[in-house]
């Protein structure tokens, strides 16, 4: 299929959706609304609140707090993790001390530390970036370990046959593997770090567009909720599509970086 | 060069399991030798004894009259499996060798186009590993060895996943290289056709476990060769007919062996 028929049919999808929608919340059947508008709002409302943010401005810092508290814990989470994960593979007796501990903290639900991290690092955004941190943290970590223990022995054996020394090894072989490995889970962990972010508002806070999304439900204005919704969806999708561009750049060297996704 | 080798594993709740028991086998330096044997005999792992990538549990393997302790660094070893390193370009692959002894990026990077050009892939140089076909792979694997001129080139089936018209142009190619600058070969098949018309001695593995070396023949056809043309001669089909004799009833052990022990399991 190409390109321009395949986008077509995406934007059929949200026509028919936003269709949908506004004949349930303005045509009654048989004297009743099926999506009453005052739980599901109307599209003409939300867009119109859209615009209306836009016009105002009052969007654009929400976002750059919601985008900075991102980046923030997706940086600082990705070196925590490549070098903690490299540390780990290449230790054995360290991975294996403190294996139950990383399985502890990792099936717990990052939610419940929200309250803590506001309580230790304020309402401002540290505490949202501490958030995304854990979240970002796992899923490097364990990508960066696999990538390092599962180089292949062929190539390992080829690579010490040329002569290298172990710290050769490790420019060469180790590192790269575990890289590759990080760079194809970078849509998870970009996307934990919005999600840690936007949660850590949801929470408490004094900006970003969880912090939007929270007020508006504390009041019933539903197409604030809509609205707010659907500007972190346009958000997100404009991250993942820059994740795209930089991974394609990094990974020329795989046969296909799009089926690779951890 | 290996002397009464054994290599025997310790298998968890089976005892011990001896792969290769009391092996003899000396390269003269310049001497191209194809092992031949049934699978499983333990031809390969013959030949990481003599890379120094697996230890003995009995015997020596002298390097040029030196015991080897520790990896072969005057060997160079072409892998059955792709062992180029898939995130560098061909170019990059071939210019590590010299890169990881020290010599300066431009030079190393000078002399791999050398040799790119040698097996033929000049135009190749800035593919990586996976745009690469399997015969290209190999080349650019050998140029990866070839560059670092290691006194010994060890070969574990290199051409085995290829088919058979690639398999003979490579044969060429690696024959030509060979006639430039003689270094002792080691060359692990389980192809006799192969054997012969590449090497000066052919070496018979029984079939394993336990397997020892059986048989030793030389092969007097004249060099330069050319490997599809060896094969219409006579001597060849005398030598073939005379080791294969010998090693049919092995290879019929190993595949009773291979499929008893299918069955067991």
């Amino acid at each position: 299929m190409n390109r321009a028929t395949l986008l077509v049919l995406q934007l059929l999808v949200a026509v028919v959706l936003i269709g949908i929608w506004h004949v349930g919340t303005s045509v009654p059947f048989f004297g009743v609304k099926i999506l009453p508008p005052f739980f599901f709002s109307t599209p003409y409302d939300v867009g119109a609140r859209i615009v209306k943010w836009l016009r105002e401005g009052t969007i654009w810092w929400h976002l750059y707090i919601t985008l900075l508290e991102s980046v923030l814990a997706f940086v600082i989470g990705s070196l925590a993790g490549a070098m903690i994960g490299f540390w780990f593979a290449r230790k054995q007796l360290v991975a294996a001390i403190f294996d139950p501990y990383i399985k502890m903290m990792n099936a717990l639900p990052r939610v419940v530390l929200a309250p803590i991290f506001a309580l230790w690092f304020g309402l401002w955004i540290w505490s949202k970036v501490a958030l995304g941190f854990t979240l970002v943290f796992f899923v490097v970590f364990f990508n960066v370990y696999q990538g390092v223990k599962e180089v292949s022995p062929t190539i390992l054996a080829n690579a010490r046959m040329l002569g290298m020394n172990e710290r050769q090894l490790l420019r060469h072989v180790y590192w790269p593997s575990a890289l590759s490995w990080m760079f194809s889970s970078l849509h998870t962990s970009v996307g934990f770090a919005v999600v840690g972010a936007v949660v850590g508002e949801y929470l408490g806070s004094y900006a970003g567009l969880g912090y939007l999304i929270q007020q508006a439900e504390g009041v019933f204005d539903v197409a604030g909720v809509f609205a707010g919704m659907i500007v972190l969806a346009m958000f997100v999708i404009l991250i993942d599509v820059m994740v795209s561009m930089v991974e394609k750049r990094l990974l020329v060297w795989r046969p296909d970086p799009g089926d690779a996704r951890a | 060069m290996l002397e009464a080798v054994t290599v025997a594993f310790h298998v968890a709740e089976r005892g011990v399991f001896t792969a290769v028991e009391r092996a003899d086998l000396s390269v003269a330096a310049g001497e191209f030798v194809a092992i031949v044997g049934p699978t499983g005999c333990g031809k390969s792992t013959l030949l990481n004894v003599a890379a120094g990538l697996l230890k003995p549990a009995a015997g020596v393997a002298r390097i040029f009259g030196e015991p080897l302790t520790r990896l072969n660094g005057q060997a160079g070893y072409l892998f059955q499996a792709d062992a180029l390193f898939p995130w560098k370009t061909a170019l990059e692959n071939v210019a590590i060798g010299p890169e990881t002894a020290g010599v300066a990026s431009v030079e190393a990077r000078a002399n791999a186009k050398t040799w790119l050009r040698r097996v033929g892939l000049e135009n190749f140089a800035n593919r990586y590993p996976h745009m690469l076909s399997g015969g290209q792979r190999k080349r650019v694997g050998l140029a990866q060895v070839l560059i670092r001129d290691p006194k010994i080139l060890l070969m574990d089936e290199p051409f085995g996943p290829l088919d058979a018209q690639t398999r003979q142009i490579m044969g060429n190619l690696l024959l030509e290289l060979w006639h430039a600058d003689r270094k002792a070969v080691l060359f692990v098949t389980h192809d006799l056709e192969e054997a012969i018309a590449l090497a000066d001695r052919v070496v018979i593995m029984s079939a394993g476990p336990s397997s020892r070396i059986i048989g030793d023949w030389r092969v007097p056809l004249k060099r330069p060769r050319d490997i599809s043309e060896v094969r219409l001669e006579k001597e060849f089909h005398e030598l073939h007919r005379e080791i294969w004799n010998v090693l049919k009833s092995e290879v019929l052990k190993g595949y009773a062996q291979t499929t008893l022990a299918g069955a067991a399991s």
